[in-house]
C-alpha cells in the first residue's frame, strides 16, 4: 500500500514538473546543452511556417537570405487575394468544417461507446472487435483506396457528396484505441458501486467513466481534427466538383495546375498554406497542455 | 504499446463482496454465456463494428475479389463481363518495373528516415525531459509540422527546395545539379527528411512519455554506481523506452507504403522518372488514371501482406527481447 502511494506521488511529482516552470538544475553546464539543443530543433520546426508567412506576404518571391526578413517595400496582400480567387477560400473552409465536423461528431459519440465497450464491457464478440480494431490500426487506409472508390463512387454514387467524404473515416479507429486505453485504466470498482445502485450501463459512461477520461476525450478529439482537415488522398479522389473540396484538396490541386500561370506562384502558395495550417496550428498553441500523458492516478485518489 | 500511450496505475484491489457480479444467478449464467457478462457491450460495439465490416472488412475482401478478375471501370449502368484471370494481376505487379522501382524508393526512405527519427527524436526528448525554461514551447514547436497539413508543409518545401530557393543560395555552388526535387539521386532522400521532419514531433512526445515511465530511481542508482552519461543511456534509457524505438521502425514502414501527397505534389508525381514513386503513388496511377484497378487492388493486397508480415515480426523481434 504505502508503495502505491509513493509511487502515485512519484507520478505526480513529474507531471508537475512537466508545467513550465524554470527550476534551477543543480547542474548548470548540463542545461546549457539541453537548452542548446532544443533551440536548434524549434528553429529547424518553426522556420518553415515563418517562411510561409513572409512568402505570402511577398510581391515578388525573393528567394536570397535577404528574403527572409519581409522587406517594406516587397509586401503585399495580393497574393491573399490571388489564391482566394482561385479556390475560393470561404467555401474550400466550409466544406474542410463539414468534412471535419462529421469526422469529429461520428468519432465523439460512436467511438466513446466503442472505447467503452473495450475496456469495460465482457460481452461476445469483445476480442473479435479488438482484433479487428488493431488490424484496421496496422492496415493503411490508401491500401484500400481502390475497393473504396469502387463501392463508395461506382456502387453507391457517394462521389462529389460529403457523405462518401466523411464515410471511411467515420470513427477514427486511433481515437477508439486511445479512449480504450484511458477506459482500463479507470478502475472497474469505481462502477460497480454505480451499477449497485441500478445505473443503467450508459449513465455509468456518461456520468462515471467520462468525466474520469476527459483530458483523454480532448486528446483524442484534438487527434481525430487534423485527420479530416489534412486528409488530401481521399477527398481528392471522390471530388471532382470545386466547390466541394475541402482546402487541402483545392490547394493540392492548385500547386499541381494553376501554379504555373499566377505571377508569383510561390507567395499564393504560401498564401493557401498559411490559412490551411492556421486552424490546426492554433488548436494545438491551444490546447497544448492536453498533449500531456495524463496521470489519471491522482484522478482517483484525489 | 499500451503502456506508451498512458501509464496504468495500480490501484489497490476493493473487498470481493462489493462485487455486483460475484453470485450470479442460473438465469443470468445463462445469458453470460450467450452474449458475455455485459451483453450491452454488444450494443455499444455494434456501430463501431458496422463501421469495419461495410468500410473495412469488405473493401479488403473486394480488394482481394478484384485482384483475381480483370476489371475496370465502365460507365455507369453498363454491365461488363468481369472473368476470373487467377494470379495473372499479381504476375504483372511483380514484374512491373515501376513497382520494383518504387520499392526501391521504399527502401531509400526507411534506410534515411529510421534512424534520423530515431536518434533525433530521442535526443530532443531526453533534452525536454527536465525541468528546463519554456519547456511547453519547445514541445509545442516541435508538435507543429505533424499537426499540419502535408499541403500546406509540402508547399513551403516546394518554395525551400525549388532550383532558386532559399536553401540552394545558402548552399551556393554546393547545391546539386538538378536541384533536390528534380534530382534522381535526391528526390526520394528529399521525401525521406521532410517526413522526417514533418513526424519527429509524434515520436518526440511519445519518447518523451516513455522516458517520464522510466523510473527516476534506475538513474539514481546508476549515478551512485558512477555510470557515465553514456552508461546510463545504454542501460537505462534505451531498455525503457524500446517499445516505442519498435514503434517507429513499424509505422515508418507503414508511412513509407503510403506516401502519397509526397510523391504527388513535393516531386511532381513520383518523379523525376519515378524516382520518388511509392505504392501507393502507383495504386492511384494505374488504379484511377490509368483504369487498372485490377492490377491496382493486387498491388495493395501484396503491400497489406505485407504490411502485415513485417509488423508481426517487428512485434515478434520485440518481444523476444523484451
Amino acid at each position: 500500500m504505502t508503495q502505491t502511494a509513493s509511487a502515485a506521488e512519484a507520478g505526480a511529482t513529474s507531471t508537475a514538473a512537466s508545467d513550465d516552470v524554470p527550476t534551477i538544475e543543480p547542474r548548470a553546464s548540463r542545461s546549457w546543452w539541453r537548452l542548446i539543443l532544443l533551440l536548434i530543433g524549434a528553429a529547424v520546426f518553426l522556420f518553415p511556417f515563418y517562411y510561409m508567412i513572409v512568402g505570402s506576404l511577398q510581391k515578388t518571391a525573393n528567394t536570397t537570405l535577404s528574403g527572409t526578413l519581409p522587406q517594406p517595400g516587397n509586401i503585399t496582400l495580393h497574393n491573399y487575394g490571388q489564391i482566394n480567387a482561385a479556390l475560393g477560400l470561404g467555401r474550400a473552409i466550409i466544406n474542410s468544417g463539414i468534412f471535419t465536423g462529421g469526422v469529429l461528431l461520428g468519432t465523439l459519440v460512436l467511438g466513446i461507446l466503442a472505447g467503452y465497450a473495450l475496456a469495460q464491457l465482457r460481452f461476445r464478440g469483445r476480442g473479435l472487435l479488438f482484433a479487428f480494431m488493431l488490424l484496421l490500426l496496422m492496415v493503411p487506409f490508401q491500401l484500400l483506396i481502390i475497393p473504396l472508390y469502387v463501392i463508395i463512387v461506382r456502387n453507391y454514387g457517394l462521389g462529389n457528396n460529403y457523405l462518401g467524404m466523411i464515410a471511411p473515416f467515420a470513427i477514427n479507429s486511433t481515437a477508439v484505441f486511445i479512449f480504450r486505453q484511458y477506459f482500463l485504466q479507470v478502475p472497474k470498482e469505481l462502477f460497480d458501486s454505480a451499477r449497485i445502485d441500478g445505473a443503467n450501463e450508459l449513465r455509468v459512461l456518461t456520468r462515471i467513466a467520462l468525466p474520469l477520461v476527459r483530458p483523454a476525450v480532448l486528446t483524442a478529439m484534438l487527434l481525430t481534427f487534423i485527420g479530416p482537415w489534412n486528409e488530401f488522398l481521399w477527398p481528392f479522389l471522390i471530388t471532382k466538383e470545386q466547390g466541394l473540396q475541402p482546402l487541402a484538396v483545392a490547394l493540392g490541386n492548385y500547386i499541381e495546375t494553376v501554379s504555373g500561370v499566377a505571377t508569383n506562384p510561390y507567395g499564393a502558395i504560401m498564401a493557401g498554406s498559411f490559412v490551411l495550417a492556421l486552424p490546426a496550428v492554433v488548436l494545438f498553441v491551444i490546447f497544448q497542455r492536453h498533449f500531456v500523458t495524463v496521470n489519471i492516478g491522482s484522478a482517483v485518489k484525489g | 504499446m499500451t503502456s506508451v500511450t498512458a501509464p496504468r496505475p495500480k490501484f489497490p484491489p476493493l473487498e470481493g463482496e462489493l462485487r455486483p457480479d460475484a453470485r450470479p444467478s442460473g438465469r443470468q449464467r445463462l445469458t453470460r454465456a450467450a452474449f458475455g457478462r455485459n451483453p450491452i457491450g454488444m450494443l455499444f460495439g455494434a456501430p463501431y463494428a458496422l463501421f469495419i465490416a461495410l468500410l473495412f472488412a469488405y473493401p479488403l475482401f473486394l480488394a482481394v475479389w478484384i485482384s483475381f478478375h480483370s476489371y475496370f471501370f465502365a460507365a455507369p449502368g453498363v454491365s461488363v463481363p468481369r472473368p476470373f484471370v487467377g494470379l495473372a494481376n499479381y504476375t504483372a505487379v511483380l514484374t512491373d518495373p515501376a513497382v520494383r522501382q518504387a520499392f526501391v524508393n521504399i527502401a531509400i526512405f526507411l534506410v534515411i528516415n529510421v534512424p534520423l527519427t530515431v536518434i533525433l527524436s530521442l535526443l530532443l526528448a531526453t533534452a525536454l525531459n527536465a525541468a528546463i525554461p519554456f519547456r511547453a514551447f519547445f514541445r509545442t514547436s516541435y508538435y507543429v509540422p505533424y499537426v499540419t497539413a502535408s499541403v500546406a508543409t509540402i508547399g513551403v518545401f516546394l518554395f525551400i527546395l525549388s532550383p532558386g530557393g532559399i536553401f540552394n543560395h545558402v548552399l551556393g555552388p554546393l547545391a546539386p545539379v538538378p536541384s533536390w526535387l528534380v534530382n534522381q539521386n535526391w528526390a526520394m532522400p528529399s521525401v525521406a527528411i521532410y517526413v522526417t521532419w514533418k513526424s519527429l514531433g509524434f515520436f518526440i512526445l511519445l519518447y518523451l512519455a516513455a522516458l517520464q515511465n522510466v523510473p527516476e530511481e534506475l538513474y539514481e542508482a546508476a549515478k551512485v554506481d558512477g555510470a557515465s552519461w553514456w552508461h546510463r543511456l545504454r542501460a537505462v534509457t534505451i531498455p525503457g523506452v524500446r517499445q516505442v524505438t519498435t514503434l517507429v521502425s513499424l509505422l515508418a514502414i507503414i508511412t513509407g507504403a503510403n506516401l502519397f501527397t509526397e510523391p504527388y505534389l513535393l516531386t511532381a508525381g513520383g518523379g523525376p522518372d519515378g524516382k520518388s514513386a511509392s505504392p501507393v503513388w502507383l495504386i492511384y496511377q494505374s488504379g484511377i488514371e490509368q483504369n487498372h484497378p485490377d492490377f491496382a487492388s493486387a498491388l495493395g493486397v501484396l503491400l497489406v501482406i505485407l504490411v502485415l508480415l513485417i509488423s508481426a515480426g517487428v512485434w515478434l523481434l520485440q518481444r523476444r527481447q523484451a
